[in-house]
């Protein structure tokens, strides 16, 4: 059965949302702090905090979880040491792949997070088949499959789901739908989007249940992903849980060549279409300070409290950024390493 | 002991011989075992042995999942061509994410098609794009020519912590040959002389070795003694072995069954001009498959592929003893 969330639980996972939102802030501040440190493209969490911990907070140990690019949530949440991952992002020998994998190739193993991919959907049938290995070993391993919306329209997602739900793997796939391909909106993209039916509809095509959750709401994704997640453990198989989260920041930072300065632009939201309310009223409906308001209100947290845990996070951000920064480059011959296990 | 075997069956003997060593080996694909009758289910259950969709993407992936996870699996592609379909998964997530991660995660995975099915299989199912698959930090290739090299270097290639593409030749499946019993492992990256001679140097892969052992055959009646160097695995590729034998020769022919710009052959070439050049009493010369899809019916299939009288003049040609063509 899905865990009964105590003030003790809710507290940790509102800390984990803080930690989040304090980390991604300081990835976003380094490009006008320390320019040229961060290089390539990083990809952004926030507004997706109450989505990644609300499913994280379902896990237990031995279970695994994929990603995507845009990873840096679910390490922090999983307890990987924060200086570790901003050191990965700085392109430092320390960091917690070595400076090999950057933004977008996180991976804690030891933790259960067993990597990501670069490319859109191709993460999803290699969960699939880490899900595979939990229904061998029957230990009552789940694994937790994160992508987007854009990814449910590679057929990646689609091989994978039919397989999964075929061969009832223990597996939960969560479609964080921000509601844009980069700079397309869904409705342009999806056919259930343009119908306007939710994107878990696919699930109904695998014969697997679909559903869709307030990816602000983390009591909300924990009840909802944990139903998923008895499921799987139980060997009844796999749901498709659409979580629909606003990204606040873009996409990405700006691609451009070495020379150009880099930084984040507004939200596609304003920069294609416009739409400045839109945003606005996303900011206005912002999960981690929604959260608070919520524990404060039921008396779960004490606001000092609050003040409290977001004072640390910053702190704790500060000193990744510290130790990122003082950390040393890797060897240019160590670029020879790990071509072959 | 050694036993004859037919090449196809002595892979199926290494991958079960492996799946019985080692718990984590898991076979799977397109009919693989679609009956519970199969003596891989039978042996090892359906928790390691299925049957998967035409999901190409999804099988390969998996293949990646599972290895991140632990397991040693085997995916049985069919044809080479169908790689295409997921060349993502395997030029760019398998090889790769062991890097990424610093070092944290490797991807032991076999992937098993047959390429170079030439016998009116038209274009798509006769191409031997193995030259697609090298190049790749990370993925390693092998191309057995023989029963016993079809065993172990498929072995060698489950018990390899890396993606292997181990690609079998359509056209050798029912080739016999002596085959060990019981655990039989072929290294990677160690060529083998197949035939031994100090006039010339020929290197050939896959089923252009025996094409190349008869073109030998031929010219010793004429006096030449070609010595016939077979790599066995491409990626990693045993310059050494080729490098010496073109010391002792200083002439070269290269076979490959790929098109000319797409033939692993010009890999070796340059490496023969870079560390080799020295040697060299005349030019390179390569016998590759003509620079044409692979047309259906017999005439045209056959004029397009090397064989053994092109072999055996782009010999005579580096020997001087036959005119260049023109």
């Amino acid at each position: 059965m899905t865990e009964k969330l105590d003030a003790e639980r809710l507290t940790w996972m509102y800390t984990q949302m803080v930690r989040i939102r304090e980390f991604e802030e300081r990835v976003k501040r380094t490009f006008e702090e320390h320019p040229g440190v961060i290089r390539g493209h990083t990809h952004l969490a926030d507004g997706a905090e109450a989505s990644i911990v609300g499913s994280i907070a379902t896990m237990r140990p031995g279970d695994q979880l994929m990603a995507t690019y845009r990873c840096h949530g679910y390490p922090i949440a999983l307890g990987t040491d924060t200086k570790k991952i901003m050191a990965e992002i700085y392109g430092r020998k320390d960091g917690l792949c070595g400076g090999y994998g950057g933004s977008m190739h996180l991976a804690d193993p030891e933790r259960g997070f067993l990597g990501t991919s670069g490319i859109v959907g191709q993460s999803i049938p290699q969960a699939t088949g880490a899900g595979w290995a939990a229904q061998i070993r029957k230990e009552g391993q789940v694994v937790l499959c994160f992508f987007g919306d854009g990814a449910s329209k590679q057929g990646a997602f689609h091989e994978s789901l039919n397989l999964a739900s075929l061969w009832k793997l223990p597996v939960v796939y969560v479609m964080e739908n921000n509601n844009y391909n980069v700079s397309t909106r869904s409705d342009q993209e999806d056919a259930n989007a343009a119908a306007g039916e939710p994107l878990s509809t696919k699930a109904k095509a695998y014969s697997m249940p679909g559903v869709t959750v307030d990816g602000g709401d983390p009591v909300a994704v924990h009840e909802t992903v944990g139903e998923a997640v008895d499921r799987a453990r139980s060997g009844d198989g796999p749901t498709l849980v659409e979580s629909k989260v606003y990204r606040l920041s873009a996409h990405g930072n700006l691609i451009a060549p070495p020379g150009v300065p880099l930084h984040y632009p507004e939200h596609e939201a304003i920069t294609t279409f416009g739409n400045r309310e839109e945003y606005e009223a996303a900011l206005r409906g912002d999960p981690v300070p929604r959260f608070r308001m919520r524990l404060v209100e039921e008396d779960t947290l004490d606001p000092g409290r609050a003040d409290q845990i977001l004072r640390d996070a910053r702190e704790e951000m500060e000193a990744a950024v510290k130790y990122a920064l003082d950390a040393a480059l890797p060897e240019p011959e160590a670029a020879l390493n790990h071509v072959y296990a | 002991m050694a036993r004859e075997l037919p090449y196809i069956a002595a892979i199926n003997e290494a991958i079960h011989l492996e799946m019985a060593r080692d718990d984590t080996v898991l076979f799977y694909g397109q009919d693989v075992a679609p009956s519970d009758d199969d003596d891989f289910v039978k042996a090892f259950s359906r928790d390691r042995v299925r049957v998967s969709p035409i999901s190409e993407t999804a099988e390969i992936g998996m293949a990646v999942g599972l290895a991140l996870a632990g397991y040693r699996p085997v995916v049985e592609l069919l044809m080479a061509e169908f790689m295409l379909v997921a060349m993502n998964q395997v030029v760019n997530e398998a090889p790769r994410l062991h890097l990424m991660s610093g070092g944290r995660v490797k991807v032991p995975l076999v992937l098993k098609a047959g390429y170079g099915f030439t016998a009116g299989w038209a274009g798509q199912h006769t191409g031997s794009i193995y030259n697609m698959f090298c190049g790749i930090p990370g993925l390693k290739v092998a191309l057995p020519s023989t029963a016993a090299d079809a065993k172990g270097l498929m072995a060698t290639a489950i018990r390899d912590d890396n993606p292997v593409c181990y690609l079998l030749h359509y056209l050798l499946v029912l080739e016999h040959g002596d085959v060990p019993e019981g655990e039989y492992l072929v290294p990677f990256g160690k060529a083998v002389v197949r035939r031994e001679g100090g006039d010339v140097t020929i290197v050939a892969t896959g089923w252009t070795v025996g094409r190349a052992l008869a073109a030998a055959e031929t010219l010793a009646g004429e006096g030449i003694a070609a010595e016939v160097i077979d790599p066995r695995t491409l990626n990693p590729l045993d310059t050494a072995t080729i490098l010496a034998s073109v010391e002792k020769t200083g002439r070269v022919v290269l076979v490959d069954q790929g098109t000319p710009h797409g033939a692993f052959s010009n890999v070796i070439a340059a490496g023969i001009a870079d560390q080799g050049f020295s040697s060299l009493k005349a030019p390179v010369k390569q016998v590759t498959a003509l620079d044409a899809t692979v047309a259906y019916s017999e005439p045209m299939e056959a004029y397009v592929l090397p064989n053994e009288e092109k072999i055996a003049g782009a010999v005579r040609q580096v020997l001087g003893s036959a005119p260049v063509a023109a």
